[in-house]
C-alpha cells in the first residue's frame, strides 16, 4: 500500500468521523437546510471535473469534460443558492424579545439586512433590502 | 508531489477546514446562513487553486479550457436559475436533482480517468476499486436520483412500482455490476467499463422505483450520502484531499439523516428498500370499526375553541404543503397570538417530503423558528394544551403506534390525544399512508373538520375575526 493512498484513507476517515460529530448536532428544524448545503459541498466535484478537462485531447475527452463540467456547476452554483434562499427565511422576531439583536423597525425586511461579502453573491437570489 | 503542487494541496486543506467550520455553523438557525457563506467561500477558493493549478501546469488545450468553463457556467446558470424559481415545497425534487448531477459528474471523472488511463495502458489495481466504486454508486445515484425527483414532481406515480420479479432482477443486476467491476481490477477494459455503467443505473432506477412517495425522506437522505461517498471516492482516483473530505462529510450527513428518517418511521432501511408497506394486502383492521362516531364541528365553533384558548398546538402534516395552506395557517396563528393565545407547532421529524421540510415551510410563511418544535421537546406540553390543531398529518398523530400489533406499532408519534381537545382539520376521511384508522378522530374529545387545508384556514380566521372583532 502506497503513502499516498494510505494518506487518502487517513483523511476520509477522520472526515467521516468529523463529519458525524458536527452535523450530529445539527437541530432538526434546519435539516432540510442542511441537506442542500452538503449538497452544494458536494459540488466541489467540479474541481474534479475541471481536472479532468486537463488531459482531455480528443472528443471523447471534450465531451465527458463539458458534460461532468455542466453538471458540478449546476450542482455547486443551484446548492449554494437554494440554501442560502431557505436560510434566508428562518427568523427569529419578537416572539422572544430579549434574543432578538436589535433591528431595524421593518419586521418583514429584518432578516435581509446586514449583507457582507460573499452574501452579496447569494443575495441576488432574493429580494435584497438596499 | 512536487513543490507548486503541494501549496495547491495545502490550499485543498484549507478548503476542507472551511467545509467543516461551515457545517458546524449549521447547529443554530442563528449562524447558519454565515455556515453557508463559509462553505461557499471554500468552493470558491477551491474553483480559483484549481484555475491556478491548471495555468500553471500549462498542458491544457485552448478547446480544454473552453469546454470546461462554457459547461460550467451553462450548467451554473441553469442551477441558479433552478434554486430562484423552486417552489418552497419542490425543494425535495431539486435537492434530488442535485444529488443526481453530483453523482453523475463523481462517475464520470472516474470514467474519463479510467478511459485516458486505459488508452495507455496504465490502470493500476488500487486506482481500479476507487475507480469501480466511484463509478457503481454515482451511476445509481445518477438514475436513482432521477427517478426520486419524478416521483416526487408527480411526473412518476407516487405509488410503489412493483415489477414483476423485480427482486430478481436487482440481484441479477447487482452480480452483473460487481461482477464486471472485480474482472476489471485484473483487466482493464473498455466494454467493461460500459457495461459497469448501464448496470449501475438500472440498478439505479430498480431500486427507487418500487419505493413508495411518503418513505421519500429516507430515499433522498440515502441518496445524498451515497453522492457523498461517490464524490470521496473521485477524490481517491484523482488524489485530491478536498473531495475526499467533503465527501466523506456529506456521506456522514445523509447517512445521519437517513437513520433518523428511518427511525421517526419505524421502518428499517432495508424494509423501504426492499419495498413492502402501501401494497394494499395483509391490511390488519385495527382501531374501531365503522360504529364508532366522529364528531364533526363547524368553523364558528372551532374558532371559538381556538380564540378562548390558552395554549395551542398546531400539528402540520404533509396535507398542509399539499394545499399550500402554509400562509394561511401561519396567518390563523398571528390572530391567534395577538389575542394573547399561546401558539406553537409541533413538527414531526418526517412531516413533508425530505427531513425537516416543513420547517422551511413553515418559515416561507414567517412563522419564527422558536415557535418550531421538535417531537421530543413538545410531547410532554400537550397535556396542558387547550386544543391541538391537527392540518393534514394522519399516521403520525395515531395512539395506535403505542400498541403492538398494527403497522406503524413502534412508531414514534406525537401525542396530540393529550391535549384537551383536539380539532382535526382534514380534506377526506380516508386513510394515511399506512392504511389505517387514525383511533384519534373516535376520541371523544376529537371534533372534525373537512375541508382542505388552504379553505379551513381561511373560514378558521374569518370566523375568528368576526367573532372576537
Amino acid at each position: 500500500m502506497s503513502t499516498a493512498l494510505l494518506t487518502d484513507l487517513t483523511i476520509f476517515i477522520l472526515a467521516l468521523l468529523v463529519g458525524i460529530e458536527v452535523i450530529g448536532k445539527v437541530p432538526a428544524t434546519l435539516h432540510t437546510p442542511l441537506m442542500s448545503a452538503t449538497n452544494a459541498i458536494h459540488g466541489i466535484v467540479l474541481v474534479g471535473a475541471m481536472l479532468i478537462g486537463v488531459s482531455a485531447h480528443n472528443a471523447v475527452g471534450y465531451v465527458l469534460a463539458f458534460i461532468a463540467s455542466f453538471f458540478a456547476g449546476a450542482n455547486v452554483v443551484g446548492g449554494y443558492a437554494v440554501t442560502g434562499r431557505m436560510l434566508k427565511m428562518f427568523r427569529k422576531k419578537a416572539v422572544t424579545p430579549a434574543a432578538v439583536p436589535s433591528e431595524s423597525g421593518q419586521p418583514e425586511l429584518e432578516s435581509l439586512n446586514g449583507h457582507k461579502g460573499l452574501r452579496g453573491l447569494l443575495s441576488k437570489v432574493g429580494r435584497v433590502q438596499p | 508531489m512536487s513543490g507548486f503542487t503541494g501549496y495547491i494541496q495545502l490550499v485543498y486543506v484549507l478548503v476542507a477546514a472551511l467545509f467543516v467550520v461551515g457545517l458546524h455553523l449549521m447547529n443554530s438557525p442563528a449562524t447558519a446562513r454565515r455556515g453557508n457563506q463559509v462553505a461557499l467561500t471554500g468552493m470558491v477558493i477551491a474553483v480559483i487553486a484549481t484555475f491556478v493549478l491548471l495555468g500553471h501546469d500549462g498542458t491544457v488545450t485552448a478547446t480544454g479550457w473552453t469546454v470546461m468553463i462554457v459547461g460550467a457556467l451553462l450548467g451554473s446558470a441553469v442551477g441558479l436559475w433552478a434554486a430562484r424559481t423552486v417552489q418552497m415545497t419542490a425543494i425535495p425534487q431539486l435537492v434530488s436533482a442535485f444529488n443526481s448531477v453530483g453523482g453523475g459528474a463523481a462517475a464520470l471523472v472516474a470514467i474519463y480517468g479510467y478511459y485516458y488511463a486505459e488508452s495507455r495502458g496504465t490502470v493500476l489495481g488500487t486506482t481500479s476499486v476507487f475507480t469501480v466504486l466511484d463509478v457503481l454508486i454515482g451511476s445509481v445515484t445518477f438514475s436513482g436520483s432521477i427517478i426520486a425527483a419524478g416521483k416526487l414532481q408527480g411526473l412518476i406515480s407516487g405509488q410503489p412500482i412493483i415489477v414483476k420479479g423485480g427482486r430478481l432482477i436487482n440481484v441479477a443486476l447487482a452480480v452483473v455490476a460487481l461482477g464486471t467491476g472485480a474482472f476489471m481490477f485484473g483487466t482493464a477494459s473498455l466494454p467493461a467499463m460500459l457495461i459497469l455503467v448501464l448496470a449501475s443505473l438500472a440498478f439505479g432506477v430498480m431500486m427507487v422505483l418500487p419505493i413508495g412517495g411518503a418513505d421519500m425522506p429516507v430515499v433522498i437522505s440515502l441518496l445524498n450520502a451515497f453522492t457523498g461517498t461517490a464524490v470521496a471516492m473521485a477524490g481517491f482516483v484523482i488524489g485530491n484531499w478536498a473531495l475526499i473530505v467533503a465527501g466523506a462529510l456529506v456521506g456522514a450527513s445523509g447517512s445521519i439523516l437517513t437513520k433518523l428518517m428511518a427511525d421517526a418511521m419505524n421502518r428499517s432501511l432495508t424494509n423501504i428498500i426492499v419495498g413492502g408497506f402501501g401494497t394494499g394486502d395483509s391490511m390488519v383492521a385495527v382501531g374501531p370499526a365503522g360504529d364508532a362516531q366522529v364528531r364533526s364541528i363547524a368553523a364558528d365553533d372551532a374558532a371559538i375553541q381556538l380564540a378562548y384558548a390558552s395554549k395551542v398546538i398546531i400539528v402540520p402534516g404533509y396535507g398542509l404543503a399539499a394545499a399550500q395552506a402554509q400562509h394561511g395557517v401561519a396567518e390563523l396563528a398571528k390572530l391567534l397570538e395577538d389575542r394573547g393565545v399561546e401558539v406553537s407547532y409541533a413538527i414531526h421529524p418526517v412531516a413533508g417530503r425530505m427531513p425537516g421540510h416543513m420547517n422551511v415551510l413553515l418559515a416561507e410563511a414567517n412563522v419564527p423558528y422558536p415557535q418550531l418544535r421538535e417531537m421530543d421537546e413538545i410531547n410532554p406540553e400537550f397535556a396542558r394544551t387547550d386544543v391541538a390543531l391537527v392540518i393534514g398529518a394522519n399516521d403520525v398523530t395515531n395512539p395506535a403506534a403505542r400498541r403492538p400489533g398494527n403497522e406503524i406499532s413502534g412508531m414514534p408519534i406525537l401525542d396530540v390525544d393529550q391535549a384537551k381537545s383536539v380539532i382535526v382539520v382534514k380534506r377526506s376521511m380516508g386513510h394515511g399512508y399506512a392504511g389505517l384508522d387514525n383511533e384519534l378522530y373516535y376520541d371523544p374529545k376529537t371534533s372534525m373538520y373537512v375541508a382542505d387545508a388552504k379553505k379551513a384556514m381561511a373560514e378558521l380566521t374569518a370566523a375568528v375575526k368576526t367573532l372576537v372583532g
